[in-house]
């Protein structure tokens, strides 16, 4: 006789068949519709889609899986696609100076979310809530409307592509790639997954806790960043109205859709690209659709929760017992 | 090699909040030695531990290894120095694999990479020469057994080079059979030169397994004495400074069996089947068995957490369906958990809180009498606390406990079921539990009592059903020998006894 034990599918495997199976059924919906999804137009926008808040999602899984968070994100974006538009100043030779800039105040936040967060042991909801508030008071007084200017060079940055595949997005892939070696690979990132799992059992283990969470807030800091620098590549100039878009909650949304437990200790950055993806085709989606947009949030918010409570269940799965006598009664023996 | 012990803690003192905990206590451990520490809760064992392990600093005295004074300013300065300390609650990452829990914080790496394959390679190399062969490196901590995660932990600390492991109550989630594999280890460790501090309740490990006894009582030292020059008798007499004629008070006078009050028929769910089983007005039916067998099981199908999905229940007679707690609670049944601290209390919050829990959710009426009976069932037990208004986080187990058994007489039960009620509870504590559950039959509730410890059972149950594999084995009268249970609970015996 042969026994058909179901194979448990890991979370990520899961992920990747659902991003699947939405590209297939948004497919078959825009085919209905007369329209192709996947004509070039439209991959382009699904792709162009993904990099932005797939650089906010990469760094926001790290704070996540360390059991922190960071509402900050889309104000260091905003702030940042200023710093780079006033250093480069229309200057095709500032660029490395200003990226480099971009990458350090971008770093700085991030190393003050995780001190205030790791050290005055303020509820990260709470610590970058209040560094977000501070950044836009900063901004909205500072910079009224666009500043600075950014090279044409620069601008290829979000614009460029190669076929169908934007420049963004492929740099995206490889920040995402990065990441995924660093969690598997390195200690500190291994150590993320203790600290979040269990923050008295990494320090019991020798595990400098404080610095592995300052590592993750300074690692997404950066990835903010990186996401000012494509906003100011796309608008060729600093904005600080980009905040108003909360970039921060689609991350979050990415990273919690892509499997990584708010709770912490597990997830990874694999689930959350899968993740992006799926919130970018269902965007297109709607876009290429014409759906209007309320409906359209409306859609966005049933996946997400829709998903989480997915996970919720076979988490419950997990930690279920053993059953003996489950269906089927046994023979006596 | 000096001849100074593995260990020498001399003179030590604590104070918590200008309240002192410890005062001149002294401790040495000798290489390859099990070194028991006995004490009630609130004796200090706890704390000094806490010392040993970096996670307090004490006050005054001295630490000296092997003759070298040494001081712990966190835990990590007490790992690197050879001490472990394995905790009730284990320092383990359920998501993560044996090899990456036993390697944390230290994981092995080739050009700057973690190394997997030799993390795997080197943790089924110290498992088997543990002897433990069969434990999967690869597989998550999180789906073993309690004894399986336990060799873990102590497969990290000794990968962490650990001369001292301090064990907290190591048996105290094991079932009997897998405390055979925790004997089995101690004795490998001392074979290795490793010794052990053995913090425990249950003295016949003690005297099955330590060569040395250190005795505390109330942060003070009592005695320090060799394990063949004491009777388990006068130890506990040490301990808690009073006798205890006999372990287990008999029945009250005046306790009558009178009508079957609980009823369970052929009842079976997921995990467990073929339930039958009557407990009276006045009776404690005992359920024994190994962990794992169906005990806790029945007591949550009982109580409705995972209901019966098969059979009858009936409570005083009257057909019921409990399908979730309040149905049950309803119908007068009240469960003692296994685990107090996540089921049983609401730790920061008080006393009082605590005691009116389940009257304050289900009674509909909220009279100033009755709540005042709880007050009355709080000092009928003896609770030693600062007060109604302290946290219950601040009690010892044995008080905790008294809080959560209030709580449910609060709710004037019919039935009540006790889950391992005096898990982690100090010697004196255990005794005056018994007596509780004592009057509880007295008063005409009935019992069930599941407890892994057999003689507890043994010496308070008037009936005792044995389970095995989610099934009832066998069922024995009351003072039945620890053979006689062992017989039906490891399956080498089914149906009823015939004597």
């Amino acid at each position: 006789m042969t026994a058909f034990a179901p194979r448990r599918l890991s979370t990520t495997a899961l992920i990747h068949l659902a991003l699947a199976a939405v590209l297939a059924v948004g497919g078959a919906a825009v085919a209905l519709d007369g329209g192709n999804l996947f004509a070039t137009a439209n991959l382009v926008d699904m792709l162009t889609r993904t990099s932005l808040t797939g650089f906010l999602a990469i760094g926001m899984t790290l704070v996540i899986l360390c059991r922190s968070l960071d509402l900050s994100v889309g104000y260091v974006a905003a702030l940042s696609s200023l710093v780079a538009a006033t250093t480069m100043d229309g200057q095709a030779a500032n660029v490395p100076l200003a990226v480099a800039l971009v990458l350090l105040v971008s770093g700085l936040v991030g190393a003050a979310n995780g001190a205030i967060v790791a050290f005055l042991k303020v509820n990260p909801f709470i610590a970058t809530l209040g560094t977000g508030l501070i950044l836009k008071g900063y901004l909205d007084t500072e910079y009224q409307g666009p500043a600075g200017d950014v090279p044409a060079v620069f601008q290829q940055f979000g614009y460029t592509r190669i076929a169908f595949v934007p420049v963004s997005a492929l740099v995206m892939l490889a920040v995402a790639a990065a990441a995924i070696g660093f969690l598997r690979s390195t200690r500190t990132g291994h150590h993320m997954y203790a600290v979040g799992g269990d923050v008295d059992v990494a320090r019991m283990s020798g595990i400098r806790t404080t610095r592995v969470l300052l590592t993750a807030h300074v690692l997404c800091g950066m990835c903010a960043g990186l996401a000012g620098l494509l906003l100011a590549a796309r608008f060729g100039t600093g904005s600080a109205e980009a905040y108003t878009n909360l970039y921060e909650l689609d991350a979050i949304a990415a990273v919690v859709l892509g499997g990584t437990l708010l709770l912490g200790g597990k997830g990874g950055v694999a689930g959350t690209v899968a993740g992006v993806a799926i919130l970018a085709v269902l965007d297109s989606v709607f876009n290429v659709m014409q759906i209007d947009p309320f409906a359209k949030d409306v859609l966005r918010g049933a996946v997400i929760i829709a998903a989480v409570a997915l996970y919720a269940r076979r988490q419950l799965d997990r930690t279920a017992r053993r059953p003996r006598f489950a269906a089927t009664p046994r023979r006596p023996s | 090699m000096t001849d100074a012990p593995l260990l020498a803690m001399r003179g030590i003192g604590k104070a918590f909040l200008g309240v002192p905990v410890l005062a001149g206590v002294d401790l040495t451990v000798n290489r390859g030695e099990a070194h028991a520490l006995v004490g009630e809760n609130g004796a200090g064992k706890s704390t000094l531990m806490k010392i040993l392990a970096g996670v307090h600093t004490a006050d005054a005295g001295t630490i000296e290894l092997d003759g070298r004074a040494a001081s712990f300013a966190h835990p990590a300065a007490a790992q690197r120095a050879g001490i472990a300390t394995v905790f009730q609650e284990f320092n383990l990452l359920p998501e993560l694999t044996v090899a990456e829990n036993i390697h944390l914080g230290r994981e092995p790496r080739r050009r700057g990479r973690i190394d997997r394959r030799a993390m795997n390679d080197a943790t089924a190399a110290a498992l088997a020469d543990l002897g433990f062969p069969d434990l999967a490196p690869t597989a998550a901590v999180g789906s073993l057994s309690v004894a399986h995660q336990q060799i873990t932990e102590i497969a990290k600390a000794l990968s962490q080079g650990a001369d001292l492991i301090c064990m907290d109550e190591p048996t105290a989630a094991l079932a009997d059979a897998e405390v055979a594999l925790l004997y089995r280890l101690v004795e490998r460790l001392r074979e290795r030169g490793v010794a052990v501090l053995y913090v425990s309740h249950r003295l016949r490990e003690i005297f099955d397994l330590c060569e040395r006894i250190t005795i505390l009582k109330d942060g003070r030292l009592v005695d320090s004495v060799a394990t063949a020059d004491i009777t388990p008798d006068e130890l506990v007499t040490r301990m808690v400074g009073r006798r205890i004629e006999a372990q287990f008070p008999p029945p009250l006078p005046g306790t009558e069996r009178g009508e079957v009050r609980l009823r369970i028929a052929g009842g079976g769910n997921d995990y467990v089947d073929g339930i039958d089983l009557e407990v009276r007005a006045g009776e404690i039916v005992g359920l024994a068995g190994l962990q794992g067998s169906g005990r806790t099981e029945i007591a949550e199908a009982v109580f409705g957490i995972a209901p019966f999905t098969r059979g009858t229940m009936a409570v005083d007679g009257r057909p019921v369906r409990i399908t979730r707690p309040r149905k049950a609670i309803a119908a007068g049944i009240a469960l003692v958990t296994e685990d107090r601290k996540a089921q049983g209390l609401a730790l920061r919050q008080s006393v009082k809180a605590n005691a009116r829990m389940v009257l304050d959710a289900n009674a509909r009426v909220h009279s100033r009498a009755r709540l005042a009976r709880v007050d009355g069932i709080l000092s009928s037990l003896d609770l030693v606390a600062r007060g109604g208004d302290q946290e219950v986080q601040f009690l010892s187990g044995g008080n905790q406990q008294k809080v959560v058994v209030a709580k449910w007489l609060a709710a004037e039960p019919g039935v009540i079921v006790l889950d391992e009620p005096t898990r982690g509870i100090d010697v004196g504590a255990k005794h005056k539990l018994y007596s509780v559950i004592r009057s509880l039959a007295a008063e005409g509730l009935a019992v069930l009592l599941i407890a892994s410890e057999l003689i507890e059972v043994i010496g308070l149950a008037d009936r005792i059903a044995v389970l095995h594999d989610g099934r009832i084995a066998g069922e024995l009268p009351g003072g039945a020998t620890e053979q006689e249970v062992m017989a039906y609970a490891t399956g080498r015996r089914e149906g009823t006894h015939q004597e």
